[in-house]
């Protein structure tokens, strides 16, 4: 077995983490403001920001990355502004994956973190403007701090999710060794030759890591719940 | 002086309803806002805090809060807020409650020997008794030296005794800081011995306003005693009637008379009044 394991080439993996990692990092930034508007807002214009961030779950991921290649390539306005001025592509690369991993698991992020922003007693937040805080010392020294579950649930589903994206790497990004070349990427070649052996071990490391990752969500909310005796 | 001018339209239960209210208040003066649920009083205390739109004026020494549509945020005045359920935050312990208003160590550390809370300093609420964290959220609402301090039924989920504990401290902490408080409650009991002002909602408007005594005590015509009770019984007893009424939490048998029996209906509000006789008192 541990031969077997031997053999493997981890680099896919390796890839399909730094992918998952950053997209989780830079999604946290732009989901945090986000996800404290919309739950905070009272504008008729919220159903349309929250229907537009929900669009990645329901819409199958080749539409997604389909548009997204379009937009981004170098034949779209804004793939020839960015080569023109910034010397930047985001077809076939990783930057590009990155982006396009960004648009994918955003309602990942958002969702979880709106979910545990609305579920705070909102006297509590009003308690704290009395006290003279802002809307932004608000968010970071009481709602945020009171949402650790939420906020545990948003990054690993986050994280989980974009390790687990194949259709839309597989329009951006092809499939380059060390680039492009994610784990659920080399899962599809190695069936496609035929090659079930590696397939099988790759496969299984996903299932068993993916079941220790959530399991450990599970573990930390429900000590949590514990704690603050909810 | 607190200068209260203002309107808002309510969405309420019965309907559409207007908020308006005309008051002066003296700097320094306990005022209790009394009223039926659904008269406005929650609204009008937020409204106040600036957490509720209204057009109007507020001014409070000379300080303009609203005028017109301008008004200032919630962050810039100067209030106290202690709401009914608490509103604490969860991540924080006692200490930092009041150390997250202001960084006065020194003003903390007095506010929690006050209200003898210097011994769960460092506990966070989940840990704390209703009473408690009644007196955390009191402590956080002075550690602002408020000009105002708005009170929303704060001991009403508190049984008797922490009740009047908490009645004593705030009439403390009131004084030592000159604060002018207003405070929404139902309890006679606790306005007579708080407040020096009763100021009675009704539908949005003010429909009375003086000193407790004058309002609470409602003794009309000859009666010396006169209590409001809820009529739980009746009973036939040889040639007479003995009605069972509920007032307050004591019961009392009343004897009537069998034309009087007739129109009494189980469950209806009566008044329970002593007329031709000096009343004794029994211990």
């Amino acid at each position: 077995m541990l031969e077997a394991l031997g053999a493997v080439e981890f680099a896919p993996f390796w890839l399909s983490f730094k992918l998952a990692g950053l997209t989780t990092l830079i999604l946290f930034f732009v989901s945090l403001p986000l996800a404290w508007y919309l739950a905070t807002t009272r504008s008729r214009i919220k159903p349309v920001i929250e229907a537009l961030t929900a669009l990645p779950i329901v819409l199958p991921p080749s539409v997604l990355g389909f548009y997204l290649l379009i937009s981004l390539s170098q034949s779209s306005p804004l793939g020839e502004l960015l080569a023109s001025w910034f010397d930047i592509t985001l077809v076939f690369n990783f930057t590009g994956l990155v982006v396009a991993s960004c648009f994918y698991s955003l309602p990942f992020m958002v969702q979880p973190l709106q979910g545990g922003f609305e579920s705070l007693n909102p006297t509590m937040l009003e308690a704290s403007y009395i006290s003279g805080k802002s809307r932004m010392a608000t968010l970071l020294r009481v709602a945020l701090p009171n949402i650790k579950p939420a906020l545990l649930t948003a990054t690993i589903v986050t994280f989980a999710h974009t390790v687990g994206e194949f259709g839309v790497v597989l329009m951006v990004g092809g499939s380059i060794p060390d680039e492009t070349k994610v784990a659920s990427v080399a899962i599809y070649e190695m069936v496609e030759v035929m090659d079930y052996h590696s397939a099988h071990i790759y496969s299984g490391v996903m299932v068993v890591m993916s079941f220790l990752v959530l399991l450990s969500v599970y573990l930390f909310n429900r000590k949590q719940s514990h704690r603050f005796g909810l | 002086m607190l200068t209260i001018q203002t309107t808002k339209s309510l969405h309420g239960a019965k309907g559409e309803m207007l908020l308006s209210v005309d008051l002066e208040i003296t700097k320094g003066e306990f005022v209790a806002i009394a009223g039926e649920s659904g008269s406005g009083k929650t609204t009008l205390l937020r409204i106040l805090a600036g957490l509720e739109q209204a057009s109007g004026r507020i001014v409070i020494d000379g300080a303009v809060w609203l005028d017109g549509a301008v008004s200032l945020p919630v962050q810039e005045r100067r209030i106290g807020f202690v709401f009914q359920e608490y509103a604490l935050f969860p991540n924080m312990s006692v200490e930092e409650h009041l150390l997250f208003v202001n960084p006065d160590r020194a003003l903390a550390q007095h506010l929690l020997a006050i209200t003898q809370l210097t011994s769960l300093a460092s506990r966070r609420p989940a840990y704390l008794s209703g009473g408690q964290k009644q007196r955390v959220s009191l402590c956080r609402a002075m550690m602002n030296r408020p000009q105002l301090l708005l009170m929303d039924e704060p001991l009403s989920a508190l049984d008797p005794t922490m009740r009047s504990r908490l009645q004593q401290e705030i009439l403390t902490l009131h004084k030592e800081f000159g604060t002018t408080t207003l405070m929404v409650s139902h309890d006679p009991s606790e306005i007579y011995r708080l407040a020096s002002r009763v100021v009675v909602l009704e539908q949005g408007g003010v429909v009375a306003d003086g000193s407790p005594k004058e309002i609470l005590l409602k003794t009309t015509g000859s009666q010396k005693f006169s209590f409001e009770g809820e009529v739980l019984e009746i009973e036939k007893v040889d040639v007479i009637f003995v009605a069972v009424v509920a007032i307050g939490q004591q019961l009392v048998e009343v004897v009537i008379s069998p034309e009087e029996a007739k129109h009494l209906t189980i469950g209806e509000r009566v008044e329970v009044g002593v007329k031709a006789f000096a009343p004794i008192l029994l211990r």
